[in-house]
C-alpha cells in the first residue's frame, strides 16, 4: 500500500544552517506516527519539509506516492490537514467558524455541521459562538482541533498538538487522534511527554540535531542509548498500570 | 448582529446622506425649484441638483465605498489592524503619479492626470504582488509597504522640489490633499471599469482573506489556490485605492477607518466585514464632503483635511472602547 505521507532523504537548510540532513519518514493509514526530538532537533521542519512547506534541498516528499511539489494547493489539501504549533488566530471569529475553515472549499452549510460536530468532539459543545480570542489557549487549543478533523483528510499532521494543554484536554486529544487513526486515517504528530508519546503512538521517530537517529516502535525507539544520545537523558521507559512512563534524569554535563 | 441586518442600517444611511447631499450646498433652493428641478431638465435648478450634486455625491459615495473594501481587503490579507492602502504605499504611488503628470504640464488633457494616478497606483500595487510572493510573512510586506511608501513620498516631493511654476505647485498640492468638488458623471464613469475589476477581484479573493486568519502554513493546506487570491487580491485592492485617487486626489484615513468601524458589530471575520466596510467607506466620505461644503469657510474645505480633522479623533475614541474586542 502506498504510504499516505513519505519523506526520503530530505535535507533541508534555513537562513544557511542545515536544518534536516537526510531524513525519512513514513506513514501509512491507520498509523499514529510519533515524532520526537530536543528542542531545535527539526521536529517541525521535517513535518513543513513533508508537507511541501519547506523547500528541499535534495530528497523527495510524496502525499500518496505523489511529489508534493507538483501538486497545486487544492489537489495538496485534499491528500491532508495540517495543525500547526502555532496557535495564533488573526481575527477574533466565532468558534465554529473557525473550525468551519477545515472545510473551506466545501458548502457553507456542510462546513458548518462538519464544525459542529467537530466542536463537540473536542469538547466544547455550547461554545459554538464564543469568539475565539475570548477563549482561553486551552480552548483556542481545541477549536484549531476541531478545525484539524473538520477537513476529514487522509492523513492528519499535528505540530504540537497537547503542549500547553491540561492533563485531561492532553489525553483527549491524543485520543482523538488515535480514532481518527482508528477509522483509516494516516496520523502523524511531535511532542514533547515521551511518555504520552510511547503510550500513544505506534511508531516513533526520534529526530537529533537534524538526523532521524530512530524509527521503531516505542520500546525500541526510546532506549536508554538513544535518550541519552537525543534528548541528553540518563533513564528509560517504565510500563505502569496506563501504559509506559519515562523515568529520568539529566545526564551529567560539563561545565559551560 | 448578522452582516445582513448591518449591511441594510448602513444603506439606509446611504440613502439619507444622498438626500442631505443633494440638499445641502452654496445654493439654497426652494421647493419650487425642486419641483422645477424634476420636471424641467433646462431649469437652473436641475443642474444644480443633477449635474453638481449628484454626481459630486455618488463620487464620495463611489470614492468612499473602494477605500473602504481596499482598507478591508489588505488588513485581511495582512492580518493587521493598521494595513490600508496608505501604509502600503499604493496611495503615494497614484499621488506621484499624478503629481508628475501634472508637473509635465498634462493637466490640460481631459482625464491624463487621473490615468497617471491609476496606473502609478497599479504599478505599484504590481511591485507589492511581486513581493507578497516573495515574502510570504505580513510583517516583511508591511515593512516594505512603508518603505515603498516613504520612498514614493520622497520621489513626491521631489516634483514639488522642482515644480517649474507656483501655479503647478499649488496645482499639485490642491489636488494630493483630495476633493469630490466639481466631478461629473464623465469623471466617475472613466473611472468604473477600474473600480469594477478592482470589485470583482476583491470578491474573488475573499476565502483567501478568511483562511488567512489562521497564518500562512493552514491557509497554503486550506485548499485553495492562495498564490493566486493572494495576488487578487493585492491587485483589487490597488484597482480601487488607485480609481479613488484618480477621481478624488489622496483621501487618507477611510480605508483604515472603515473596517473598524464596522468590526464590533459584525466580528472579526474577515470575509464578513467587507461589504460593510465598503458601505461604511460610502457613509464616511459622503459625510465628510458635506461637512466640506457647509462649514462656512473662505475656501470650500478640502475632503482629505475633513476626513483625517474628524474622522482621526472620531477613530481615536472608537479604536479606545473596543480594542479588546478585536484582538486578544
Amino acid at each position: 500500500m502506498t504510504a499516505a505521507l513519505a519523506l526520503t532523504n530530505a535535507t533541508a537548510r534555513q537562513g544557511g544552517r542545515v536544518v534536516l540532513e537526510s531524513a525519512s519518514l513514513s506513514v501509512s493509514a491507520g498509523e499514529v506516527v510519533g515524532v520526537v526530538g530536543a528542542n531545535g532537533a527539526g521536529k517541525t521542519t521535517l513535518l513543513r519539509s513533508a508537507l511541501g512547506l519547506l523547500k528541499l534541498e535534495t530528497g523527495r516528499a510524496e502525499l500518496s506516492g505523489q511529489d508534493v511539489s507538483t501538486l497545486s494547493d487544492p489537489e495538496r489539501a485534499r491528500h491532508v490537514a495540517y495543525l500547526p504549533q502555532e496557535r495564533k488566530v488573526g481575527w477574533n471569529m466565532s468558534a465554529w467558524r473557525v473550525a468551519s475553515l477545515g472545510a473551506v472549499t466545501s458548502s457553507p452549510a456542510e462546513a458548518r455541521r462538519r464544525a459542529q460536530a467537530a466542536l463537540i468532539r473536542v469538547g466544547l459543545a455550547g461554545l459554538e459562538d464564543r469568539g475565539v480570542l475570548e477563549m482561553s489557549g486551552g480552548e483556542r487549543a481545541r477549536v484549531l482541533l476541531a478545525r484539524l478533523l473538520v477537513a476529514e483528510a487522509p492523513l492528519l499532521v499535528a505540530d504540537e498538538p497537547v503542549a500547553g494543554l491540561d492533563p485531561d484536554a492532553q489525553l483527549l486529544t491524543l485520543e482523538i487522534l488515535r480514532d481518527a487513526a482508528a477509522n483509516g486515517s494516516a496520523v502523524v504528530l511531535t511532542l514533547h511527554d515521551l511518555g504520552l508519546a510511547a503510550r500513544f503512538c505506534d511508531r516513533l521517530v526520534v529526530l537529533s540535531r537534524g538526523k532521524v537517529v530512530a524509527d521503531a516502535e516505542p520500546a525500541d525507539a526510546l532506549t536508554p542509548c538513544i535518550l541519552a544520545d537525543a534528548f541528553a537523558l540518563d533513564g528509560g521507559l517504565e510500563i505502569g498500570r496506563h501504559g509506559p512512563t519515562l523515568a529520568a534524569q539529566r545526564l551529567p554535563r560539563g561545565p559551560p | 448582529m448578522r452582516v445582513g441586518q448591518l449591511n441594510a442600517i448602513l444603506g439606509f444611511t446611504i440613502l439619507v446622506l444622498l438626500v442631505a447631499g443633494l440638499t445641502l450646498g452654496e445654493t439654497r433652493l426652494s421647493l419650487e425649484q425642486y419641483r422645477q428641478a424634476w420636471l424641467d431638465p433646462l431649469s437652473g435648478a436641475h443642474d444644480v441638483l443633477f449635474l453638481i450634486r449628484l454626481p459630486r455625491t455618488a463620487a464620495a459615495l463611489v470614492v468612499g465605498g473602494s477605500l473602504g473594501l481596499a482598507g478591508a481587503v489588505m488588513q485581511g490579507l495582512l492580518r493587521n489592524p493598521l494595513a490600508d492602502p496608505g501604509v502600503l504605499g499604493v496611495s503615494a504611488g497614484a499621488g506621484l503619479g499624478a503629481a508628475a503628470a501634472i508637473a509635465l504640464g498634462l493637466a490640460g488633457t481631459t482625464g491624463v492626470v487621473e490615468a497617471a494616478a491609476l496606473a502609478a497606483a497599479l504599478a505599484t500595487g504590481g511591485v507589492l504582488v511581486v513581493l507578497a510572493a516573495r515574502f510570504r510573512e505580513p510583517e516583511t510586506l508591511i515593512l516594505f509597504g512603508v518603505a515603498l511608501s516613504a520612498f514614493l513620498g520622497a520621489l513626491t516631493s521631489l516634483v514639488f522640489n522642482l515644480a517649474p511654476s507656483p501655479v503647478t505647485l499649488s496645482e499639485v498640492f490642491a489636488w494630493l490633499l483630495g476633493s469630490v468638488a466639481n466631478r461629473d458623471w464623465a469623471d466617475i464613469a472613466r473611472q468604473l471599469p477600474a473600480i469594477v475589476i478592482g470589485l470583482a477581484l476583491c470578491i474573488y479573493a475573499a476565502p483567501g482573506l478568511l483562511v488567512l486568519t489562521l497564518g500562512e502554513d493552514t491557509a497554503a493546506l486550506s485548499g485553495l489556490p492562495m498564490a493566486r487570491l493572494r495576488v487578487a487580491a493585492v491587485a483589487g485592492a490597488s484597482l480601487l485605492t488607485g480609481a479613488s485617487v484618480a477621481m478624488a486626489g489622496i483621501v487618507g484615513f477611510v480605508g483604515l477607518a472603515a473596517p473598524h468601524l464596522v468590526r464590533g458589530a459584525v466580528g472579526g471575520d474577515p470575509g464578513r466585514v467587507l461589504a460593510p466596510s465598503a458601505l461604511m467607506g460610502g457613509i464616511l466620505l459622503i459625510a465628510a464632503d458635506i461637512i466640506a461644503r457647509v462649514v462656512p469657510t473662505d475656501l470650500e474645505l478640502k475632503l482629505g483635511v475633513v476626513t483625517a480633522l474628524f474622522g482621526a479623533p472620531l477613530f481615536a475614541l472608537i479604536a479606545w472602547r473596543a480594542a479588546r474586542s478585536w484582538r486578544g
